[in-house]
């Protein structure tokens, strides 16, 4: 029998590459291997409704465990691939099994940066974000009153933050830069969700600079900033980014550049093994970039499966992101890295607002607060490749639907 | 519970008891619902889980707010007057016997 497809990492690419090799009804049979105890599940709940105990596990799962023996996909996990053997076509387990591959999909995500042990970063009560074990170690201690220091003002430290308001814990947001969400948003977008947290009395520092978790007996009890004074807490959450999981992939000599290097077709240095998701790094309009997303995921490991299948595709998917805090519902569509102009428009009431970014009179990308049809137009106005005029944009009398169909 | 059944434009159909409190577009994605993908797990960002439904249904279902409403223009099918998102839509004995249609983009 021929060997089968291997996946290795049981995420949200690896799902979307399963349901469209099913949906396609490719028969080459597929093994999927994950390190962690649970069939591929959403990772964006974990940090919102799951940390808020609103969603039970199985809901996470993006397809019931059951789902894949009916499709006779076979599942290992608890199981960790600690090499590939290129030449022959193998990966070795942890357990020190080879499994042959004919073809191999690396979806090994990317993983949350923490801070070094030297500063108090393996102290009890210190978490980081990322999966469902995660958040069964957090919520326990998550308990009303008490004080949660979150070290990183992105998105996944804000909506953590709102989770724990809402739980009725203390918190502290400390940021580094002069601004909340710096990195990925402009200042607009920043002061609207510093206001919002603000306003869940949320105690937001930035411009500060932790020197170090401070610990009584082995547990964290607060953090010292560099101007000396000292914030008391009794848990502390870690969330200053992810670095892809690249180890695997960079032991077996295939191309790396902050992830896994492919092409349009998500093809790695190695014409046999493909890539999907966090771990990946790929070029878009010229730049080489990695996306940390539920859309890139299942969109690159639906085409990896379109690509397998004999498929003509290649990978031009638009970006979109969301996220959900107390009341607004962020979204975002496009990319607005090299942007230098941004343009407001007005929302319906004080809560709602969108943020549109241009490069000169290119729309890269739109923030939308409480506003859908500035994303549901937006999206469609640039997948047209239309660019509307800032003036356009910022009047709210303007019909974007009128703009997007025109 | 309530029987569930999504047809789809071949005429097949397929028909699931779906339990209290899941919401559709779950159901339909358990149930290996072909064209039904839910990509944002049902937050109202991605329009993937778009059905058509008999109308003598809609007062059961409850009304369509504002952003479903807005997120239906973002449809791969074009909507129609009779279009809901499926993660909207959530099962109760009131509704079995529920009918969905699947649109099918090209």
């Amino acid at each position: 029998m021929a060997a089968p497809i291997v996946i290795v990492g049981a995420g949200q690419a690896a799902a979307s590459f399963i349901s469209r090799h099913v949906a396609l009804g490719s028969q080459q049979p597929v093994l999927l291997i994950g390190e962690e105890a649970h069939p591929p599940y959403q990772r964006p709940p974990l940090s919102k409704k799951y940390l808020l105990g609103e969603l039970e596990r199985e809901r996470l799962f993006i397809r019931p465990l059951e789902w894949y023996a009916d499709q006779s996909i076979e599942l290992r996990f608890d199981t960790r691939v600690d090499s590939i053997d290129r030449d022959h076509k193998k990966i070795i387990t942890d357990d020190g099994e080879s499994v042959e591959y004919d073809k191999l999909l690396l979806c090994t995500g990317a993983s949350a940066r923490s801070l070094p042990a030297d500063i108090g970063g393996t102290l009890d009560g210190v978490f980081t974000l990322r999966s469902i074990v995660d958040i069964d170690k957090m919520s326990p201690q998550f308990q009303a009153g008490r004080k949660l220091l979150i070290v990183g003002g992105g998105y996944i430290g804000l909506e953590a933050a709102a989770a724990s308001r809402q739980l009725g814990l203390e918190v502290t947001v400390l940021e580094l830069a002069d601004r909340i969400l710096q990195r990925v948003a402009a200042a607009e977008t920043s002061n609207y969700f510093r206001d919002l947290h603000s306003g869940h009395g949320v105690n937001l520092r930035e411009s500060v600079r932790m020197t170090r978790l401070l610990s009584k007996d082995g547990a964290v009890r607060g953090a010292e900033l560099e101007s000396g004074e000292v914030i008391d807490a009794d848990l502390v959450l870690v969330g200053i980014g992810s670095s892809p999981n690249t180890e695997l992939a960079q032991a077996a000599g295939l191309d790396c550049d902050n992830g896994i290097r492919v092409n349009e077709i998500c093809r790695t240095s190695d014409p046999v093994i493909y890539a999907a998701g966090d771990c990946t790094s790929f070029f878009r309009h010229g730049q080489q970039i990695r996306l940390e997303s539920v859309q890139n995921a299942a969109d690159q490991g639906d085409l990896v499966a379109r690509v397998l299948a004999g498929e003509a595709v290649t990978y031009t998917a638009l970006p979109w992101f969301w996220s959900d805090q107390y009341d607004c519902k962020l979204q975002i569509v496009g990319l607005n890295q090299g942007h230098n102009q941004t343009v407001v428009r007005p929302g319906a009431d004080a809560s709602s607002m969108s943020v549109w970014y241009y490069r000169d009179a290119e729309l890269l990308a739109i923030d939308s607060m409480n506003e859908p049809k500035s994303y549901a137009f937006g999206r469609k106005i640039i997948e047209a490749g239309k660019h509307p005029t800032a003036a356009q944009v910022a009047d709210p009398a303007t019909d974007l639907k009128a703009l997007a169909m025109s | 519970m309530a029987n569930i059944t999504w047809i789809m434009e071949d005429g097949s159909e397929i028909s699931a008891e779906v339990k209290d409190g899941l919401n559709l577009m779950e159901a339909a994605t358990a149930n290996n619902v072909p064209h039904i993908e839910g990509e944002c797990g049902g937050c109202l960002s991605c329009a993937t889980c778009h059905v058509f439904v008999d109308p003598e249904w809609f007062a059961k279902i409850g009304e369509i707010d504002d952003i479903e409403d807005t997120m239906l223009e973002m449809t791969d099918v074009e909507r129609e007057d009779n279009s809901r998102l499926s993660c909207q839509i959530v099962a109760s004995a009131a509704l079995d016997g529920l009918i969905l249609r699947v649109p099918e983009p090209e």
